[in-house]
């Protein structure tokens, strides 16, 4: 009876901290998104700067997440199967994107790329724009989701051990072949949800890309920085519209994570 | 294919694991490794199938220098200890892995995948994956896999190791009867005496990285080089200066040369056998084994004197290679 009823509180409060913390807020953006129909909504997302800004924020993800899942899975393999002098400082470093504020990491790029910075007269003379374009904060991105596929790849590298790898040494497969056929099946769950993690903290930066970007309307203005820039300017269907994509986009995303995942494992 | 070990060493840190091993694996023979865990017979097994590389000396697979090549070019089948399935491929796929990343036509790869699992009877597991397998069938589907791409040498790391008493027995005699019919050269290693005693032709065994000798069973339990060996391949205890096996013992009413009084404190019936055990003067404890009839005709009984004559002992000097042997 007394193991019944705290069972009961603990999912009580669980549920209600849920509630409060993340399905609340969320729900009330949709009631207001959809306060006065679909219309409004529809017509705020499709102004030009919007539009803009939501490609603006897709493309930045297309390169962040490939360019860090190849990272992420690289570092990982050399962090638990080789051993090399500074292998300790690279496992700090890979951390180093989840302890720096967003705005830290915009400010140093800031003072690499901009006129005075050590790459930035060189790029200047060039005529390559890096700060308050695209490569900037592409760049910004990278280095805000950095770690999460390897931190995801790293646990789960060391509990399936190398013997699995070395049996396909043995029976001749090349370093390449053991790759792709054993290593990485063996790790696909855990570098999925390492992409996912990744794909949603690209979707959701903001600071760093504050700071490198500009926000020029309609050229360097991401999902986020929009939805701010509509909110400072009172309009509130527009903020919410465009933050009803940005979460569509992330529960799309777990939704298809969830809808693959049981099939592989009843196998 | 003979496998030469040539003076090979190998330390881990501070930790001696291989010192200055030499030995020759007989062509088409099944040679166990035999030593308690630790002594280094799987880091030599590593050695051999280039898994591990030697500080020094040489490996020569076929006659051919084999030291610096990568296991992928050593043409080497490995089993492991805790089968190292591949599990997420079918027993199927996880057999046809080897002919598969050597490329070889899909039709040769499934008569020679199927001719496999008929072999290690697994022929109705091939769907199947490896979680749904017994700790006796997944190893023998590591078995099959190794085997696949046709190795010239066939090297196990205690694979009978993870499994219980039944299914060991079982796989090992079942082992001795698959390298009658595949007759490739066969190492592998346990610290088991009994199943290196049951199934190899040629035992070598290794304690604190050195090798302490080679040769058939027969060969270690009648002529152990030392005193090592001899407790470790069968039972030995020690009896007035020697080393002496339990059936190797007579008990005499009478005192006689060489012979060591002591008092039967135990009886013990076991089946054909009778076990007696007894203490001398020392108080000391040891065990004589002896048939029935032998015992029957004695006239033995508990708490009787007796004297203790070995037939066949061993003084073993305790510098190592230094031995005498003595018959009476």
């Amino acid at each position: 009876m007394k193991g019944w009823l705290s069972r009961l509180g603990l999912r009580a409060i669980m549920l209600g901290y849920l509630a409060v913390i993340l399905v609340g807020p969320l729900a009330i953006v949709f009631w207001r998104t959809f306060e006065d129909g679909f219309a409004p909504a529809w017509d705020a997302l499709t102004t030009p700067e919007t539009l803009n800004a939501l490609k603006l924020t897709l493309i930045i993800t297309a390169i962040a997440v490939p360019v860090n899942t190849i990272f992420g899975i690289v570092c990982a393999l050399a962090i638990v199967r080789r051993r090399f002098r500074g292998k300790g400082l690279l496992n700090a470093f890979i951390d180093l994107p989840l302890a720096l504020s967003p705005v830290v990491v915009g400010l140093s790029l800031f003072l690499l790329y901009g006129q005075d910075g050590w790459f930035g007269s060189w790029l200047d003379e060039r005529g390559i724009d890096v700060l308050f374009a695209l490569p900037s904060m592409v760049i910004a991105t990278i280095f805000v989701s950095l770690p999460f596929v390897a931190r995801e790849v790293v646990p789960t590298l060391r509990e399936i051990g190398d013997e699995q790898e070395q049996a396909a040494q043995t029976l001749g497969a090349s370093g390449w072949q053991t790759f792709w056929r054993i290593t990485l099946p063996s790790i696909r769950w855990a570098v999925i949800y390492g992409v996912i993690l990744t794909t949603a903290r690209c979707l959701g930066e903001y600071g760093a890309v504050a700071v490198v970007s500009g926000r020029l309307q309609g050229q360097t203005e991401t999902a986020t920085l929009r939805v701010q820039e509509r909110y400072e300017a009172f309009d509130l269907a527009g903020a919410y519209a465009i933050s009803i994509v940005l979460a569509l986009i992330a529960m799309l995303v777990l939704v298809a994570m969830t809808v693959i995942r049981p099939k592989e494992e009843a196998a | 294919m003979s496998i030469l070990v040539r003076n090979v060493s190998k330390r881990f840190g501070d930790f001696v694991a291989l010192d200055d091993v030499s030995l020759d694996v007989e062509s088409g023979a099944l040679t166990a490794l035999l030593g308690p865990s630790g002594s280094g017979k799987s880091t030599l097994l590593r050695i051999i199938a280039g898994l591990e590389t030697a500080d020094w000396g040489e490996i020569l697979l076929a006659g051919k220098d084999a030291t610096a090549l990568a296991p992928q070019k050593r043409n080497v089948g490995f089993v492991f200890q805790h089968y190292a399935a591949f599990k997420h491929m079918t027993v199927w796929e996880n057999v046809a892995f080897g002919l598969k990343v050597r490329k070889r036509p899909k039709t040769e790869i499934a008569e020679r995948v199927d001719e496999l699992l008929n072999l290690v009877q697994l022929q109705n597991f091939g769907h199947r994956y490896p979680a749904q397998l017994s700790g006796g069938q997944r190893q023998r589907m590591g078995l099959a896999r190794a085997l696949a791409p046709e190795p010239q040498v066939l090297l196990l790391d205690e694979p009978f190791g993870a499994l219980d008493a039944r299914v060991r027995a079982e796989l090992r005699e079942w082992l001795r009867q698959l390298h009658d019919v595949v007759h490739v050269t066969t190492v592998f290693v346990t610290h088991d005496q009994d199943e290196a005693m049951e199934i190899s032709d040629q035992i070598a065994v290794i304690n604190h990285g050195s090798l302490e000798q080679v040769g058939s069973p027969r060969e270690l339990y009648d002529n152990p080089a030392s005193e090592f060996v001899m407790t470790f391949v069968g039972d030995a205890q020690p009896l007035g200066e020697s080393l002496v096996r339990p059936h190797d013992v007579d008990l005499l009413h009478e005192p006689a040369d060489g012979a060591v009084e002591a008092m039967i404190v135990r009886v013990t019936l076991l089946g054909r056998d009778a076990k007696v055990e007894l203490h001398n003067a020392e108080g000391s404890e040891f065990v004589v084994l002896m048939t029935r009839d032998q015992f029957n005709a004695g006239g033995y009984w508990r708490g009787q004197t007796v004297w203790a004559q070995p037939h066949h002992e061993r003084v073993f000097a305790t510098s190592a290679g230094d031995l005498e042997s003595v018959s009476s």
